[in-house]
């Protein structure tokens, strides 16, 4: 469906999904088949490293690993976790309004994946040598970022629908790829995370296509937020190949897989037909089909808009960080709690032992 | 994590919890949200020994000239079953 990387797969119901399981079964088959060998394990560790990596094979964590690899993949993977846990605030707002108990059981079930998404993560960046507290102080203290997606509000219930086809339609296809990256427990933490993702985006597009078949009212409420969510959830890739500065280093390392511009065309040709199907409109005059290119031609996010709310000035960014310093400071007091119960059983233990 | 009945318990994952039993309820809600296991196991990091990745080779050289361990090592002559 998406270029030879993924060749085996193109079941009609489930592509991504297909492509997870291929990923995964990659990874067993790397695994089963070594290393080309060509490097002796006792060999200088950057040569060893740089075999491990063109053989297809995973760094694990005591491995050595160049400093900017590791820095690299603390950076992005917390940067990941993050974002996993401040998306859970837009769809957090809906789950008290949601339309129907059917519907509410569901988000709410999101919306606990999304934290379970978080936690696989930081479990990941700290296998790097980097503890959680750190990690939680650097995004509640802004030296960390967030996906900038997440920085954009959800003004009615249609917009839990788009987060779930457009905005994690856009993540799992980022992510799909990441399930091949050559860090260990990074790959094996997007396995789950995108298997999971896969439920996200159906309950989203099964949000809108009862929306986009419902009154008037209803199909244009679903119309108007897919207006909105459109090129934010474009520069979801991140700026255009040129101008993008981690990428050509990640792409050696096989952290990344497809550039930036790679993947959000994939993402616009998926999109076009589901479009359809649900009967709504993608806000792009400019966008239309080439048959030279095998692929839609569209019109780019405005990446300045994106540079500005990355660096702060979206429509929610100051909401978001305040949410999440608030609840980590209201949360205090249950960490405390559950540490002095643990240090009271501790002790009584070891005067029955005694 | 046991994922069913007959399988042996694999790695899933890692969590922080103040004690043992709060890190078994942690594990249940992160690891078990769509029945993926039958019994869990919790052991605190702190208390697993690992080989190095260092010694890998000292380590486990051993093994690596006993082909003979192996059924394939062995001739059997044409004609002869149940071996």
């Amino acid at each position: 469906m998406y270029g030879n990387d993924f060749a085996a797969v193109d079941a009609p119901d489930g592509g991504l999904l297909g492509q997870v399981e291929a990923a995964e079964a990659a990874l067993r088959a790397a695994a089963a088949r070594g290393r080309g060998g060509a490097v002796a394990a006792g060999a200088d560790p950057e040569s060893y490293f740089a075999d491990v990596i063109n053989a297809d094979q995973k760094i694990e964590p005591r491995d050595w690993m160049p400093e900017a690899y590791r820095r690299t993949l603390i950076r992005q993977i917390a940067q990941h976790a993050h974002s996993e846990i401040v998306g859970m605030q837009p769809e957090g707002n809906w789950i008290s309004r949601a339309p129907s108990l059917k519907r509410k059981a569901i988000l709410l079930a999101k919306v606990q994946d999304e934290a379970g998404h978080g936690l696989y993560l930081y479990a990941a960046a700290e296998t790097l040598g980097v503890s959680r507290d750190e990690l939680v102080d650097l995004l509640l203290s802004g030296r960390q970022k967030y996906s900038s997606i997440f920085n954009y509000p959800t003004l009615t219930w249609a917009d839990v629908g788009v987060v779930g086809w457009l905005v994690d339609g856009a993540a799992i296809v980022n992510q799909v790829p990441l399930c091949r990256c050559s860090y260990g427990p990074y790959a094996r933490a997007m396995i789950r995370v995108c298997k999971e993702e896969s439920f996200h985006q159906r309950q989203g597009y099964e949000i809108l296509h009862t929306l986009a078949h419902g009154t008037p009212a209803q199909k244009a409420m679903a119309q108007d937020a897919v207006d909105r969510w459109w090129y934010p959830s474009l520069a979801m890739f991140g700026p255009p190949d040129g101008d993008s500065t981690h990428s050509a280093q990640s792409m050696a390392w096989k952290i990344k897989r497809f550039s930036n511009d790679e993947l959000r065309q994939r993402f616009v040709d998926m999109c076009v037909q589901q479009a359809e199907t649900l009967g709504l409109t993608l806000p792009d005059p400019g966008l239309r089909w080439n048959p030279e290119r095998q692929a839609y031609d569209f019109t780019q996010p405005d990446y300045d808009e994106l540079m500005r709310v990355i660096s702060g000035d979206g429509p929610c960014n100051r909401q978001r960080m305040a949410h999440r310093r608030r609840a980590h400071a209201e949360g205090a007091w249950v960490r405390e709690a559950a540490a002095a119960y643990a240090a009271k059983r501790a002790r009584h233990e070891e005067r029955v032992a005694a | 994590m046991r994922a069913r009945r007959g399988l042996s318990h694999t790695h899933v994952g890692s969590l922080h919890a103040p004690d043992a039993e709060l890190a078994l309820r942690h594990a249940r809600d992160l690891y078990t949200r769509r029945q993926e296991g039958v019994s869990i196991w919790v052991v605190p990091s702190g208390a697993i020994t690992a080989s190095s990745p260092d010694e890998r080779d000292a380590f486990f050289d051993p093994a690596a000239d006993k082909v003979y361990r192996h059924p394939t090592f062995y001739e059997v002559p044409d004609g002869v079953a149940h071996l």
